[in-house]
């Protein structure tokens, strides 16, 4: 395999890895006005996914990072071109991260009631916004023979690409659900989410199918695809998402979410399987689409980055293996949303605890 | 065309400088958090645990903010500057994504599980945890700061015949040029003067207060054990920092100094009015050293350093035509201010260290007042350091290879930047409100008792004195 070839499928292995690491916590992010009843609801569900959003998100930084670094020319023409997709993505990101820190921060039914409508919109939009986006990757966008991009905002919306948005939404809430059955805090929420986890899975493995079908028709036709190789992942992922009804409807969560989670990848496969060796199709020339070869960094980066790669990759497995290890344990039910919550259990407390040992000479 | 570049430059300029607030607070509270666990660790004192938490909570807000802004300065070089994108990324791309997978990965997984693993791991690996939280925080900022030398000073590539761009060609040059060094070292240092004045400015609130004395006297102490050295090895190497960059970039020296015409010795300006543009470079008044300027550039007081209008027609015959000045009475400002900042931190640091010699460090109230407002000296010196550096390497984006009006995006428009620029103002402008009063809020409370289980189950040992 060439080192262009091989660097297109790890930067879809790192998109895999950010849909289906941030997918649950978008997933769990969609569901709190859908399971939780109560502020105690609310908190065990923001709870569950507490410890791991922030480091879910550093997958989204990777590929980015490895898109620049390896493809440079699909990097700026995409980041330049989807502007005000992902400028509106970045708002909400930034404004999620912010929701789970400032949430727990003052009582106030208002107060928390504002920054939980802030959590659960940008936990749809995200999504959303990913699944237009990248989907517009293989739809086509208008790109000139220098490979600039130019249309605008509105040549990402197609019914394909809205299709695609509507289908990860619907996988992220199913995958969320899914997760919330297996480590939802309080008994009631766990319960709730198994039992909608199943309710949730019908619709969600149909828009994921339809989404499937919809990619390889596009790639037979807008992408000059064959047929066949796209039929294989497809029929892979169409028993995934199957198998992952199946389990909901069993109430297995560790098996629905192993298979939620194989479904997201084979989802985000299949498309790139489609875009190969295209990565950005121009609908105003076919001949204008960038490639694995025209959007690439030159042979020493690509050899470089492989070395550093293999190096550091494994090493990121090892503590990443070693981390869940840790955290295997089921979060409970009070459980602290924030870790400055996590610090400062007797924020507010006006007097020196009593302490052990020789600390009582304080104050 | 040329607003959308001037807005592109303001967006780049505030959310750099805004994400670097985080950052040297991130890459300073790290090695002080893992000194604090290391000595409860050692001495079974719980002191120290209690102010690790303390602190511990400014840093993970802190953090938080810091990791979410840098999503932006990422996607920002594509979305803004993808003509600097397209023509350099085949070299500035590993850094960045080397610093991902490498550094800030690390770093955040073990935050998390220094956070929320305190009660699942072993005392030993959850002190572990502390010193891979800091040994990420550096290596990511190695990471950044070779990628931003390699734009200051481009080294170890070729420009590709065919696609006429900019390729990488030897790795160990783009790495650990001597630059990416020196500059590496003066931001470690940046970051440690930065994590240590805040917690010296929150010990002396407590000790103004007059509670909890006796713990935060002895935040107070190490604060000042690091700051003190730090502050006083940041003004040499900060000096050896303008050496190195003389023979980079001449023209960012002169700009910083005002210097118009080369001079044999140079003096050094302290301050001064006028003499700012090339029509005016005769300052109506001005206070200056004789000599100081020839030892800061070269090491030697007898030197000649080049001025503005030699290093133009210089670099005229080597690019060709052009305004090759960058702004002047920015570069001279940015300059003094970093440098102020940087002597006041040192005054205030032999302060300190004088008051802990004498031990008499908890009676001193105007110390304290004084360490309160030093807060704000760190991060002057970040924000002035920055702007020196990159608005004096100016007309470039990347020194002699790139300009940087051929780096912004040629598909964006005034309104589309404009609009991205406005929402980031104000969305940064919110969350620095509140994250203000976040820090504010919890740098105030009274540190956490230690009433859990701290460590890997078992109980909690009896302190040993």
């Amino acid at each position: 395999m060439s080192l262009q070839a091989t660097w297109f499928v790890l930067i879809c292995g790192l998109w895999s890895a950010y849909f289906v690491t941030e997918g649950f916590d978008f997933g769990v992010g969609m569901l709190v006005p859908v399971l939780a009843r109560s502020e105690a609801d609310r908190q065990a569900m923001f709870g569950a996914i507490g410890p791991v959003w922030d480091g879910n998100e550093v997958w989204l930084l990777i590929a980015g990072g490895a898109t620049f670094a390896a493809f440079p020319q699909w990097y700026a023409t995409m980041f330049s071109g989807f502007y005000v997709a992902l400028l509106a993505i970045l708002v909400l990101l930034i404004v999620r991260v912010v929701s789970f820190e400032w949430r727990t921060k003052s009582q106030h039914a208002t107060w928390r009631g504002i920054w939980t409508w802030v959590n659960v919109s940008a936990s749809y939009g995200a999504p959303l916004l990913w699944g237009i986006g990248l989907s517009s990757l293989l739809y086509g966008t208008p790109i000139a023979a220098n490979q600039e991009f130019t249309g605008s905002f509105w040549s990402l919306f197609s019914v394909y690409s809205v299709l695609a948005g509507l289908a990860v939404v619907a996988l992220f809430a199913l995958h969320g659900a899914v997760y919330l059955g297996l480590r939802g805090g309080q008994d009631e929420v766990r319960v709730r989410a198994q039992a909608l986890a199943f309710r949730l899975a019908v619709p969600a493995v149909l828009l994921g199918a339809a989404f499937l079908v919809a990619t390889l028709i596009v790639g037979v036709t807008r992408n000059h695809q064959g047929v066949w190789s796209g039929l294989i992942v497809l029929a892979l992922a169409l028993v995934a998402a199957a198998v992952a009804l199946v389990f909901a409807w069993l109430r297995r969560p560790a098996l629905a979410f192993v298979a939620t989670a194989t479904t997201i990848v084979l989802a985000v496969v299949m498309l790139f399987v489609e875009l190969y060796p295209r990565v950005m199709v121009s609908s105003s020339a076919f001949a204008n689409s960038l490639t694995v070869s025209n959007a690439a960094s030159g042979h020493y980066t690509l050899t470089v980055m492989t070395v550093a790669t293999a190096l550091l990759l494994p090493v990121v497995f090892v503590y990443q293996f070693w981390t869940y290890r840790v955290f295997r344990v089921r979060v409970t039910g009070e459980a602290s949303v924030t870790p400055a919550d996590i610090l400062a259990p007797r924020a507010g407390r006006p007097e020196d605890p009593p302490s052990g040992g020789g600390a009582g000479s304080d104050a | 065309m040329s607003t959308a570049l001037e807005l592109a430059r303001w967006q780049f300029a505030l959310t750099t400088l805004y994400h670097f607030t985080f950052v040297p607070l991130t890459m300073g509270l790290a090695p002080l958090l893992a000194v604090m666990q290391s000595i409860w660790y050692r001495t079974g004192d719980e002191r120290w645990l209690r102010l690790t938490r303390f602190f511990a909570v400014l840093f993970v807000i802190n953090f938080a903010i810091g990791a979410a802004t840098g999503i932006v300065q990422e996607f920002q070089f594509g979305m803004n500057w993808s003509g600097f994108s397209r023509y350099v990324g085949d070299v500035f791309g590993a850094p960045l994504a080397i610093e991902g997978i490498g550094a800030f990965m690390l770093e955040s997984t073990f935050i998390g599980l220094w956070i929320f693993g305190r009660d699942l791991l072993g005392r030993r690996a959850h002190l572990a945890c502390a010193y891979v939280v800091w040994f990420g925080t550096w290596l990511s900022a190695y990471f950044i700061i070779a990628a931003n030398s390699w734009m200051q000073h481009p080294v170890g590539y070729a420009i590709n015949a065919r696609t006429g761009r900019a390729q990488a060609t030897d790795i160990w040059a783009i790495f650990f040029q001597r630059l990416t060094i020196m500059a590496f070292v003066h931001v470690i240092l940046a970051g440690l003067m930065t994590g240590g004045f805040v917690v010296l400015g929150v010990a002396s609130w407590h000790l103004l207060r007059g509670r909890n004395l006796e713990l935060f006297r002895r935040a107070a102490t190490l604060a000042i054990v690091v700051v003190l050295p730090v502050s006083v090895i940041q003004l040499g190497w900060g000096s050896e920092l303008g050496v190195a960059m003389t023979n980079v970039q001449p023209m960012k020296i002169a700009a910083s100094e005002a210097l118009w015409n080369s001079a044999k010795p140079a003096p050094f300006s302290l301050f001064q009015i006028g003499g700012f543009s090339a029509s005016d470079p005769i300052p109506v008044f001005s206070i200056e050293i004789p000599g100081l300027l020839s030892f800061l550039a070269t090491n030697s007081f007898t030197a000649e350093v080049k001025g503005i209008n030699q290093v133009q027609t210089q670099e005229q015959t080597t690019y060709g035509p052009g305004n090759y000045v960058p702004d002047v009475r920015l570069a001279y400002w940015s300059m003094r201010v970093m440098a102020y900042m940087g002597t006041l931190s040192m005054i205030l640091a032999i302060w300190g260290g004088i008051l802990v010699w004498r031990k008499r460090l908890l009676q001193a109230t105007w110390f304290h007042r004084a360490a309160l407002a030093g807060i704000a000296l760190p991060f002057l010196a970040n924000f002035a350091g920055w702007i020196l550096t990159e608005t004096g390497r100016q007309p470039w984006i990347v020194y002699g290879l790139q300009r940087t009006a051929a780096g912004v995006s040629s598909t964006s428009s005034t309104a589309m930047v404009g609009a991205s620029l406005a929402v980031f103002v104000g969305l940064y402008g919110v969350l620095a409100i509140v994250d203000f009063w976040l820090m504010r809020r919890y740098a105030r409370l009274d540190p956490p008792a230690i009433d859990d289980v701290p460590h890997g189950g078992a109980p909690a040992p009896a302190p040993q004195y």
